[in-house]
């Protein structure tokens, strides 16, 4: 297995250093990186000692290489509109997003697994068709206007949640979170509620087809031979070998969780790194633009790499393959 | 204490298709008594998986037991509700499967798999259960058992892999166990070694055993009895040595005169001409009548079973009266 | 048993397979009535929303079934511009299905392009493809859109280059995998001996056996075209005020739906569901009726 891993982490750096030359590429070689790095106020005299201070009278390679020593080191510009490092105006709404995705995929796992098993167990009942169909309507419906829908029903018609922004946060081990409070609660609910509703769709199918497989397969029926009671059929057997798939699907779902957050962040107005990228965009804060992304593909990257590894971890054929008995 | 472990009578087990009425076992009947090995014989498609499945309850849909009874300890199987079939499988008729990489859960470890068939009969501690798991995985033969309860099927070879299923098939002592082919697909000598292996078992054990199979040779090394099966029915019953001494049917006859021996090198292989038919459109009258060379008019009619000296029977208008021509 | 190669033969086949899910004929009905509403908006619109002479101010915000002083039906309501929420619609549901239709059409071009070139040529060429598309579909659609809107700005051909961009892959990867196929089968035959030119074997015999996963693929990348579109037009980076399509109407409606006039951004939602959902019924289907593993 070490063998494996290293494989996997140099083509993590791999994919890594290809993304920061597409960086690199997009901000300074295409675009004017002077337009891109300092602000649109600027005049004649600032924008010179900008480009001497910036370098950009060198030749290409060495601000490359200037680029990366900076990146490494954390400092990816600063922001126009708020004038602090991009990288901590990031950091800073990182928790909330995190946070975020982290409850929408419990929710789509914890609600998904359960009916997906329900549906593949009885796929020709009322319950189960109802349950493919509302999978199907689950990754129809623009996540946006869901979180809409949601917003009117259950803040305007009902008054039950609020409708906006995190609400008060406590502090977990020094990481601000809302979800130890009732009222922050309240507030995570209906954003958490709305992005997790195209995963949970998926989470339901993936279910579905591996559970109808896994029925077929001789080790059902040889368990069943032994005497064991249904619910350890169904239980033991047929849930641990459809959850490796699954697992592994819904970890590597988890990074366009975070992208997608930047939808449900905007509707609902939850202080994330999302609603923070859309406003960059409007206000041409670049260099925020440019550390956001440089800092979602280096999280993409590690939680592939992360899926990687579990998958060996779980899938026994897998794991001790390497190791010859 | 009965005479038989298990008594099959008339048994019809129909499969309803979109294509038709598969007819995979159609009047069945046979039994055996404690201590007792059966083998049960015919191609693919014979029905004689379909009979095995139908005595364990285990028939998938859409394939139901439709008609006949299976009794144990006098009680029939088929009116058990389905609690009370539960606790009669894994205890007191076990089953090994023909493809053992497939039988066992590939991401599951032995000693749960065999734990857990101990514990769904027997509230034991899990140390008890984990004991006897190790004893019967030494009693078929594996080596340090103990290190091969922590292991995963696949870690395991195919020959060992059958011989862990016939250690779980033992745990709980059942009366009867029924394996579906369990060497056919392993190699020659790992067969043999299983054969010895299920040999020592009953004589230390007394369980009765029923060994479908399609290979005469298997049987006659192991069997007491044999039935031989033909598109869904028996067409032939009796002790081994009797049946492979002087076959009666015309199919038995063929089967046994296909198979290639030292002694009849040189010549032609006499075969069964033909194929089986579909068990979806069964010719009328006796089913082995478009192959059999000895059919004639009689034969449009369906042939019932018949008595044919001591302890044997024969489904057959024209069945042969003669011994095997000895090479 | 060899496939017939003329597409037309097994046209038959497929409608009368389609025909078989009731669910699928209703969702294609809809789709048909969506698209004529999208052709003949201007047509059939009560209202031209974008002529400014044709608005009255005070008749803004009004809810559904309102009158206005000239006796007009506003059916939707209005919006806070006092258009017509009902012509608001047609005329969004025009654009957003002209800019699902008019990227898909563009990136399955491209697609179609990179995905035969990777499969005919195979070796590095392939590679290299392939490389691009796995990364680029490693990423989340979203940030891929939003990232380049960043760097080009808003607009109407902005929007679609975006739409684009996130597209093509799929394609090229659908292609390449069933060409793949087709250039085992076929690479024995030109191997016997006729010197057919590059464009012709690929023209003539790859291409058509493609067509059946590449209708499905297109189908489905419709509906998300005009999903993302519309999540991008409401997010304020997509098509500009002077074309607005559904998803502006939408965002158009956000702030107004805390005061309880929810039909500015309700209407327009539903249009957009009806579009997206008939979409993925009809192309359910169509994915199990062309799947050749599942013919008879």
């Amino acid at each position: 297995m070490p063998v494996t891993i290293i494989r996997r982490l140099l083509q993590s750096l791999l994919v890594l250093f290809v993304m920061s030359l597409l960086v690199f590429a997009g901000v300074y070689a295409i675009g004017n990186p002077v337009d891109i790095l300092v602000s649109p106020q600027a005049d004649q005299a600032e924008i010179a000692r900008a480009t001497a201070a910036l370098g950009l009278d060198r030749p290409l390679a060495a601000q490359y290489w200037v680029f990366l020593r900076q990146a490494a080191a954390g400092d990816l510009g600063r922001s126009f509109a708020f004038n602090v490092p991009a990288i901590q105006l990031i950091l800073e709404r990182m928790p909330a997003t995190l946070e975020l995705a982290i409850a929408a995929m419990l929710i789509a796992v914890v609600l998904g697994i359960p009916l997906g098993l329900w549906a593949g167990l009885a796929p020709d009942s009322i319950a189960g068709r109802t349950i493919m169909t509302g999978s199907i309507l689950g990754f129809s419906l623009p996540t946006f206007w869901v979180g809409l829908m949601l917003i009117m029903v259950f803040s305007v018609w009902l008054g039950w949640l609020p409708s906006s922004g995190r609400g008060p946060t406590l502090e977990l081990l020094g990481v601000p979170v809302s979800f130890l409070s009732r009222e922050g609660l309240a507030h995570l609910l209906l954003p958490a509620a709305n992005l997790a509703l195209f995963k949970l769709a998926l989470v339901i199918r993936l279910t579905r087809a591996g559970t109808r497989e896994a029925l077929l397969q001789d080790y059902v029926r040889y368990a069943r031979a032994k005497g064991l009671s249904e619910t350890r059929v169904v239980g033991v057997h047929v849930l641990k070998n459809i959850l490796i798939p699954v697992v592994t699907v819904v970890g590597l779902e988890f990074g366009s969780l975070i992208a997608f957050a930047v939808v449900t962040e905007s509707v609902f107005s939850w202080p994330g790194m999302g609603k923070l990228l859309i406003e960059s965009i409007n206000m041409l804060d670049r260099p925020v633009i440019v550390a956001y992304l440089c800092i979602v593909v280096t999280l993409f990257t590690v939680i592939n790499l992360a899926v990687d590894l579990a998958y060996s971890l779980l899938d026994p054929r897998v794991r001790l393959s390497d190791a010859a008995t | 204490m009965s005479a038989t472990v298990i008594q099959v009578e008339n048994l019809r087990t129909h499969f309803h298709t979109r294509q038709g009425v598969v007819r995979a076992v159609e009047d069945v009947s046979f039994s055996v008594a404690p201590g007792k090995i059966m083998g049960l014989v015919g191609e693919s498609g014979s029905g004689k998986s379909v009979t095995g499945y139908s005595i364990m309850g285990l028939v998938d849909p859409p394939g139901r037991i439709v008609g006949g009874r299976i009794l144990m300890h006098g009680r029939d199987l088929r009116t058990l509700p389905s609690g009370e079939m539960r606790k009669i499988r894994g205890k007191h008729i076990a089953m090994i499967f023909q493809d053992p990489m497939m039988t066992l859960n590939p991401v599951l470890r032995i000693d749960t798999q065999m734990i857990e068939a101990i514990l769904a009969h027997q509230s034991v501690d899990r140390r008890v259960a984990r004991d006897r798991a190790r004893e019967a995985l030494a009693q078929v033969g594996i080596p340090s058992p103990d290190e091969r309860l922590r292991a995963y099927p696949h870690q395991f070879s195919g020959g060992m892999r059958q011989r862990v299923a016939i250690a779980i098939a033992l745990l709980n002592r059942p009366e009867l166990i029924i394996a579906d082919e369990p060497t056919t697909a392993l190699d020659v000598t790992i067969q043999g070694q299983i054969l010895y292996q299920m040999q020592k078992l009953r004589r230390e054990s007394g369980t009765a055993l029923i060994w479908i199979t399609h290979d005469l040779a298997v049987v006659s090394g192991l069997a007491d009895d044999v039935c031989v099966m033909y598109a869904g029915r028996i067409v032939e019953r009796g002790g081994v040595d009797a049946v492979l001494d002087t076959p009666l049917h015309p199919y038995t006859r063929g089967l046994i005169e296909s198979v290639p021996s030292r002694s009849a090198r040189g010549g032609p292989l006499p075969q069964i001409p033909g194929i089986a038919p579909s068990l979806l459109a069964l010719p009328a009258g006796c089913s082995f009548r478009e192959r059999c060379a000895r059919a004639d008019a009689d034969c449009t009619a369906e042939p019932a079973l018949q008595g044919a000296g001591d302890d044997r029977q024969v489904r057959c208008f024209h069945p042969h009266r003669e011994p095997l021509a000895t090479p | 048993m060899t496939r017939e190669q003329a597409p037309l033969h097994p046209f038959r086949r497929i409608a009368s397979d389609f025909a078989e899910s009731r669910i699928a004929l209703a969702g294609l009905a809809l789709l048909g009535l969506i698209m004529a509403v999208a052709l003949l908006a201007p047509l059939i619109s009560p209202q031209n929303p974008y002529d400014l002479a044709q608005l009255d101010i005070l008749d803004s915000r009004l809810p559904p079934l309102a009158q206005s002083d000239g006796g007009k039906t506003y059916w939707l309501g209005t919006d806070d511009q006092g258009r017509d929420m009902l012509s608001g619609i047609f005329y969004g549901l025009r654009i957003s299905v002209a800019v699902g239709v008019a990227s898909t059409l563009a990136a399955l071009a491209i697609g179609l392009g990179f995905g035969l070139l990777a499969a005919y040529f195979g070796g590095w060429v392939d590679t290299l493809v392939m490389r691009i598309v796995d990364i680029q579909l490693s990423f989340p659609s979203i940030l891929i859109a939003l990232i380049l809107l960043a760097l080009l700005g808003q607009g109407l051909d902005k929007i679609i280059v975006a739409l684009v961009a996130v597209q093509w892959a799929y394609y090229a990867r659908t292609v390449r995998g069933a060409a793949l196929v087709e250039r085992r089968k076929e690479y024995m035959e030109a191997a016997a001996g006729l010197a057919l030119s590059h464009a012709r074997i690929v023209f003539r015999h790859l291409l058509p056996n493609c067509l059946p996963p590449l209708i499905v693929v297109a189908t489905v990348q419709v509906a998300a075209a005009i999903a993302l579109e519309a999540t991008l037009s409401f997010l304020g980076l997509g098509l500009p005020i002077t074309e607005p399509s559904l998803g502006l109407l939408i965002a158009n409606g956000y702030t107004y739906m805390l005061s309880g006039k929810y039909w500015i951004s309700f209407y327009p939602g539903v249009a957009l569901l009806a579009t997206i959902v008939s979409i993925n019924l009809v192309a359910d289907q169509l994915r199990d009726v062309l799947n050749p593993r599942l013919q008879k």
